[in-house]
């Protein structure tokens, strides 16, 4: 790790300003940042810790609406009771991120901001169209994520909370990258009055996207069945020693299977 | 001494200092002054340097020092050298190229070290080390073996025309052809023996310290055998004399033969320390471990089995290429050659075999021995062969084996090996009990109602530890003897320390070797204490490989206890008045057989070094030395049945059921053996499934240099184990011992991927059997 | 420069380090307690694993400034005096390690993983929570065992099991 500041913010006001100084990253949980930081590929000359902010703690579940704080740990949306009634897919997601110790760590709102193209979050965010909320303004989920660790976030821009109305089904199924254990293929779908949304991650070679062909398929009939013979093109698909675009492919439609049966109980 | 003796399930003696936090690794060691060092490396798989400069790396914060492969040379530091001569078929001696601990004009893999920085702290040497400005001059690489030895490849070495290192053979090449000829059956199989990285949880790690005063060096290192690593740092490296330098390797976190070797840190090290008068700590990162420990496997071989018309085989021929990276590592070339060739008989009466070995140089982390060591290479080339014949003859895989298994002994293989002693039937029909083979075809429907693809495979294997009679293998080449020395001190008021040249990083020496003593003296295992791995206190070792420490180990130990034994009968004898033959040794005491006289070993040891009333001309103390020289080769062997269930959507393979059935000799202590076990069939299940080190071919870079691309098996892609022993004692060594800690890793593979096989209805399908290579497989069987 | 204060293993420390350190770093240089590992780089063999605020964490991934402030247990806290914790007397009792470098945090995920299923383990759930810990000698096996024995000897209030992890 390069020489770096520490600072520590209290609030949020007190977070955006620290976090005006040149090339200043926030950090969460830092399961992200902190180990690009140890190999070097990331050298921010300031970190300004979010962690103990109390307004970026917490879940808030009225009705169907959910919203949660960015500073909330996977572990501590695994285990909601709140998120568990309404969208318990979002519950199986969390409690699949990482590993027990990165879920104690990892935040939902770091996850988000770094928009791995690996990450299982920005799918349920995508699928479930969720709003990022941030210090400065709300973003819809369609236009937030852009690409490979790249976000509508502007220089300096926090993310406070993330915030959706619970679908009226939906699951989640990842096969993961047998290494790293991230998505190599992750497949959320989300079903609301009949229209139906399917996010892929871990695929794509521009990051998390929506599939055409799934929805499609789903739309007509949310069953596994419906995806019978379905085939989603390679084109676009990351390819790399651990899995072909044409794999890749494979298991989005296998994965979007399992997250219907999921959602379907 | 049931209780705490031979064949006792004891819990571990050492487990006390690791659950508590409390073990010793080399990178826990702090000297007064220390520093630490980190190594500039190459990024080029394949470059000249055209220069190194230092100044601005110098000038950084908290630097004490940055070296250079130059300032090395000038030093008289030593090139690293490879310990076993072998000799091409046409006489000429292997052809080593030079390897410098620290690169000077050119570098031959990404990690190649260049430099070496030394300052205050860790961070504060990285931070220096980016400044150091080389400057490079690219060349072509070469990855693969196969594409090395083609014309025009890039060259590695001037001393290797075309990277051929050596072109070996042996066996009987018009007997083997002789035989394919008129075979009634030629099975014909290309394999390849993916590359594997060891992965050690303990990275590697170095203190050099250089006392000025006494002109002595002290090293720890990660080290499965400092006493080698001290002969040859005094002998072919310069960075001592023997007398002047100490070696110790502490508590070490695994070695699976990727610690036996003396690699550049450990001496650049030691040097560095004496350069800058500071002691120098070096210890790996992951990506470090990756990249410049000693990868294992790599082999790519074509193999011709010859059946006659009653399914016997008649020939075996086999024609490999070995990957040896860019250098020749310590004991790289017995690998390919005489850990390898020699166990192509495997458990069978084949009358004729032929081996062809081809070692080249590339562009990659150097390769040497790793978990089996040649073995695996063997058994997975032979078992996968036996397993394809018996499905082209139409036949039971398992009949087809027991067809043609050796049931004499002793054999004489046509490949040197002289097998002393074994039941592969046994083995064979414990592990099909165990795995309830015969309700195979029940479970194989159940799973096909589910969606699921079940196949089951088996692996008979055999395999060759304690290496080996020192005559024998300096015949081969080795450049060692491959004895083992004790030093068994009963202290003067009955306590008992050992020492030996064996050296533990997980095996459990410390209860096992007490046990020994517990079993022979009838002392408590609380009283025995075993002393290891530090050049100063045990005078000579050849260290812990090749699953020696029990064969070798103990039986100097062994020989080195009836040596104090013998004194102390004398003793015994002459306290009580007795006669030397009426003295019996149990319950902690030394008696005389029939009488109620005895004298406990505390009292007996007091007498020994007072001595006051010692036998006439008897010198004092009890304290005797043993040095052991096998006298064979010991063989384990067993049959191992995998069982697996493919899901048809992902390719992904469960292994729902492994069976393991070895017969390793004499057990010490089961439960300690079962370990071994457990931790080699992971291994081999991860080379089978998930292990794969892959170079981009083109850069020469390695894809696979962390955690995040190289799958390490975690809990949930292994099963629990079904393991049995059956034991028919080794002839060939005072307690019958054979050697278990690499069988798991040797048996397993062609277990597994002859079941994924089985369950996919094809047979092509390489390792690791990753998702997309059997769903990949799945899909091209359907087709056709 | 940061000033770092924690509560490690009962005791209240405090040191003034690089904002860079990492808390292993910390625990182990300027502490002492080397019985916290390094094993890897990216965040994934868990060697490393302590406890902060009563929560299995990988301390090679957080700063020892972002852990200020904090109470840590380590492998050295968990036994009381020569009381082992039942997760360690299991894991010796079951031959749960062979060379000990993963012990330490094998053992802190274990003592984790079992507070966090007061209800008991099954296998299956025991190998799918050990994702964050790698072993390269036992093969696991008797690592499940031993977790498994605790986590029934715990329930069963033995040992020091009422314990706090």
């Amino acid at each position: 790790m390069y020489s770096v500041s520490y600072q520590r913010a209290g609030t949020i006001a007190e977070a955006a300003k620290l976090l005006e100084a040149g090339d200043a990253a926030a950090l969460s949980g830092g399961m992200t940042l902190i180990p690009a930081m140890k190999t070097r590929l990331s050298a921010p000359s300031t970190i300004v810790d979010l962690r103990h902010i109390p307004a970026l703690k917490g879940i808030r579940a009225t009705g169907r609406r959910v919203t949660i704080a960015a500073a909330t740990t996977h572990a501590e949306v695994a285990a909601s009771a709140e998120v568990k009634g309404v969208c318990p897919a979002l519950c199986h997601l969390a409690a699949h991120i990482g590993d027990p110790h990165v879920r104690h760590m990892g935040t939902i709102g770091g996850s988000v901001a770094n928009n791995d193209p690996a990450a299982d979050y920005p799918a349920a965010l995508l699928a479930m169209e969720a709003t990022i909320v941030t210090n400065k303004r709300d973003i819809a989920a369609d236009q937030f994520f852009k690409g490979l660790f790249e976000t509508a976030l502007e220089e300096g821009e926090i993310i406070t909370a993330v915030t959706f109305e619970a679908p009226d089904q939906a699951g989640y199924a990842k096969f993961p990258n047998p290494a790293s254990r991230y998505a190599m293929t992750g497949v959320f779908v989300a079903r609301r009055s009949g229209q139906v949304r399917a996010a892929v991650t871990g695929a794509g070679d521009d990051g998390v996207f929506r599939s055409a062909e799934v929805e499609t398929a789903l739309s007509r009939s949310f069953d596994p069945a419906a995806l019978q013979g379905v085939s989603v093109p390679a084109g676009n698909l990351m390819g790399d020693i651990h899995a072909s675009p044409e794999y890749r492919a494979n298991l989005i439609v296998v994965m979007a299977k399992r997250a219907v049966a999921q959602a379907n109980g | 001494m049931g209780m705490e003796g031979v064949g006792a399930r004891v819990t571990r003696k050492e487990d006390k200092r690791f659950i508590t936090g409390l073990g010793r690794f080399v990178d826990d060691m702090v000297v007064p002054g220390m520093k630490h060092a980190v190594f500039v490396r190459s990024p080029h798989a394949h470059a000249g340097i055209t220069s190194v400069d230092v100044t601005r790396a110098e000038t950084m914060p908290g630097v004490i020092g940055v070296l250079t492969g130059r300032q090395l040379k000038a030093d008289g530091i030593g090139n690293l050298i490879c310990g076993w001569m072998i000799h091409s078929k046409d006489g000429t001696p292997m052809k080593m190229g030079a390897w410098s601990p620290l690169a000077v004009d050119r570098v031959r893999y990404v990690g190649d070290a260049v430099a070496v920085v030394v300052a205050d702290t860790r961070a504060q040497a990285r931070d220096a080390a980016e400044a150091v400005d080389i400057a490079y001059e690219e060349k072509d690489a070469v990855t693969s073996a196969v594409r090395a030895l083609e014309p025009g490849a890039p060259q590695l070495h001037p001393e290797a025309e075309n990277n051929l290192i050596f072109d070996w053979s042996l066996g009987d090449l018009a007997a083997t052809d002789a035989a394919i000829a008129r075979a009634a059956h030629v099975t014909r199989m290309h394999i390849v023996n993916n590359r594997l990285v060891p992965n050690a949880m303990e990275p590697r790690a170095a203190l050099g310290h250089y006392n000025r005063a006494e002109d002595h060096t002290t090293c720890w290192t990660t080290s499965q055998n400092p006493h080698v690593a001290r002969l040859v740092m005094s002998a072919f490296y310069n960075v001592a004399p023997e007398n002047k330098l100490r070696v110790i390797a502490p508590d070490v976190g695994g070695g699976f033969g990727s610690k036996i070797f003396i690699y550049p840190e450990e001496v650049v090290c030691c040097w560095a320390s004496k350069k800058t008068n500071v002691p120098v700590k070096w210890v790996a990162d992951r990506t470090e471990s990756f990249l410049t420990d000693a990868h294992g496997r790599d082999h790519v071989s074509e193999v011709e089995m010859a059946f006659d018309a009653d399914n016997r085989i008649i020939g075996l021929k086999v024609d490999t290429i070995a990957n040896f990276g860019a250098y020749m590592s310590l004991f790289s070339s017995s690998v390919p050659t005489y850990l390898y060739a020699t166990l192509l008989s495997g458990q069978y009466d084949i009358p004729a075999i032929h081996a062809n070995v081809r070692a080249v140089y590339t562009n990659t982390a150097p390769v040497d021995a790793y978990r089996g060591a040649g073995r695996p290479e063997a058994t997975y080339l032979l078992e996968r062969t036996m397993e394809t014949a018996a499905r082209e003859l139409g036949v039971s895989p398992a009949e087809l084996r027991r067809k043609n298994f050796i049931t004499e002994f002793p054999h004489q293989t046509p490949v040197i090996m002289n097998y002393d002693a074994g039941d592969y039937a046994v083995s064979l029909d414990a592990a099909m009990n165990a795995a309830d083979y015969q309700g195979f075809a029940a479970r194989k429907a159940e799973a096909a109602a589910r969606g699921k693809l079940r196949g089951i495979g088996m692996s008979s294997y055999i395999e060759a530890c304690g290496i080996a009679p020192s005559a024998a293998v300096g015949s081969l080449g080795a450049g060692v003897g491959l004895w083992e020395s004790a030093e068994v001190r009963v202290n003067a008021v009955g306590t008992i320390e050992v020492l030996t040249g064996s050296h533990s990083h997980g095996q459990g020496h410390e209860t096992t070797f007490a046990q020994l003593v517990t079993q022979r003296l009838g002392v408590p295992l609380d009283s025995v204490s075993i002393v290891h791995g530090d050049t100063d206190k045990v005078q000579m070792g050849m260290g812990t490989y090749g699953s020696r420490s029990g064969a070798v180990g103990m039986s100097a130990i062994s020989k080195a206890l009836d040596k104090v034994e013998a004194k102390a009968r004398k003793i015994a004898a002459h306290l009580m008045e007795a006669d030397e033959g009426d003295i019996v040794i149990e319950d902690g005491a030394l008696k005389v057989a029939g009488t109620d006289k005895s004298v406990p070993w505390f009292q007996l040891a007091l007498a020994a070094y007072t001595a006051h009333n010692l036998p006439a001309g008897m010198e004092p103390g009890l304290k005797e030395t043993a040095f052991y020289d096998p006298s064979n080769f010991t063989f384990p062997a067993g049959c191992y049945i995998c069982e697996v269930e493919i899901d048809p959507d992902t390719g992904h393979t469960a292994i729902v059921q492994f069976v393991a059935a070895d017969d390793f000799g004499n057990i010490i202590n089961p439960m300690i053996v079962e370990g071994q076990v457990h931790g080699g069939i992971a291994q081999g299940v991860g080379q089978a499934l998930l292990e794969g080190c892959h170079y981009d071919p083109a850069s020469g870079q390695l894809l696979t240099a962390s955690y995040m691309d190289y799958t390490m098996p975690r809990a949930g892609d292994v099963p629990s184990f079904q393991i049995s022993t059956s034991n028919t004692p080794c002839p060939g060594n005072p307690l019958g011992m054979k050697g278990c800690g690499e069988a798991g890793a040797i048996g397993s593979p062609p277990a597994v991927i002859n079941a994924i096989t089985d369950a996919i209805g094809s047979n092509d399908l390489s390792m690791p059997a990753t998702s997309e290579r059997v769903w990949a497989a799945l899909k091209a069987a359907t087709r056709h | 420069m940061s000033d770092v204060s924690l509560v490690v293993n009962g005791k209240a420390v405090r040191g003034t380090v690089e904002d860079r350190t990492l808390l292993v770093q910390f625990l182990r240089e300027n502490l002492g307690l080397t019985g916290t590992h390094v094993g890897c780089d990216t965040s994934q063999c868990g060697a490393c694993v302590v406890h902060v605020d009563g929560k299995a964490v990988k301390s090679c991934t957080m700063l020892a400034a972002q852990a200020s402030g904090s109470t840590v247990v380590t492998i050295e806290g968990l036994a009381e005096g020569s009381e082992l914790h039942p997760v360690q007397a299991a894991f010796r009792d079951n031959h749960g390690l062979q060379c000990g470098f993963c012990t330490p945090g094998m053992i802190m995920a274990a003592v984790d993983m079992i507070g966090r299923h007061p209800a008991g383990l099954d296998e299956p759930t025991v190998r799918a929570e050990l994702e964050g810990n790698i072993c390269r000698c036992t093969g696991y096996h008797n690592i499940v065992k031993a977790i498994l024995a605790a986590s029934q000897t715990m329930a069963a209030g033995g040992g020091a099991a009422s314990r706090a992890a």
